[in-house]
């Protein structure tokens, strides 16, 4: 394979304007996304972060494309660690798609690089954000591991 | 989550969750290749696979391929697993996977 790509799907029972607000809004995003909250002023070609809970930049990048509350594509280079640094920009989609009462979330992780090991660590990742973030949804609680950023990152 | 149960329920699938697990993004020949199983077995493994939404498939040109969803195994967990118990569920887990070395039935 030429390029690494990750692809999760989760169904939400919300509605997608609360899904795009969990996604992007700090209060919510520092319960779900080990404790991580974004700074970015969410328009077209703006400069993204992603800031880990002691100030440092976790992820950078900038805005490719922003539908509200539809579709968000990032570039995503992480720079907390050299090696993956290395690997240069990878993308991140979030489509959001009104399933009857419920959301489907989907999101793909995807760098023109085979074999990445970013991607390989946020593997690990991915899925237990999305099943903290479909929790905090539906039942008001995150799951506790993804609360705090992981010792040692 | 019936439809998870389901599709875990089978050896069959487990597998090819287990090859994606070793290898994401794999077309149907190459999941039939190493597997004694027929193309149509496969085939239908899969579909029940994407419907559990255990396995996402993606089109790109002529080619379609099969990504590992694991975000339901990670729904149900936090369901039946209380949180207090997780740090000593983990390591029950490590010591079976030492002992046992990796291979699940």
């Amino acid at each position: 394979m030429a390029d690494s790509r990750l692809v999760y799907v989760t169904t939400i029972r919300t509605t997608p304007e609360k899904l795009w607000l969990a996604l992007l809004d700090p209060e919510f995003t520092c319960q779900y996304w080990f404790g991580t909250r974004h700074e970015c002023s969410w328009e077209a070609n703006a400069d993204w972060k992603l800031m880990t809970p002691d100030g440092r930049v976790g992820y950078s990048g900038e805005v490719l494309e922003i539908d509200p509350p539809r579709r968000l594509v990032l570039s995503w280079r992480a720079e907390f660690r050299p090696e993956w640094r290395e690997e240069g920009h990878s993308r991140v989609t979030f489509e959001l798609e009104r399933c009857g009462a419920s959301v489907k979330l989907t999101v793909v992780h995807e760098i023109d690089k085979p074999e990445s090991k970013l991607l390989g660590t946020l593997s690990k990742g991915w899925p237990r954000l999305l099943a903290s973030l479909k929790s905090l949804l539906e039942t008001g609680e995150s799951l506790a591991e993804t609360r705090e950023w992981p010792k040692g990152f | 989550m019936d439809k998870v149960f389901r599709a875990l329920a089978d050896p069959g699938r487990r597998r090819l969750l287990d090859r994606l697990h070793e290898e994401n993004g794999q077309t149907l020949a190459q999941l039939c290749a190493p597997l004694a199983m027929s193309r149509q077995a496969v085939t239908k493994h899969l579909a029940i696979l994407e419907e559990a939404n255990l396995v996402v498939a993606v089109r790109k040109g002529r080619e379609k391929r099969h990504y590992l969803n694991p975000v339901p195994i990670h729904d149900i967990a936090e369901r039946w697993i209380h949180k207090f118990e997780q740090g000593r569920l983990r390591a029950l887990a490590d010591l079976k996977k030492k002992l046992e070395g990796e291979a699940d039935g």
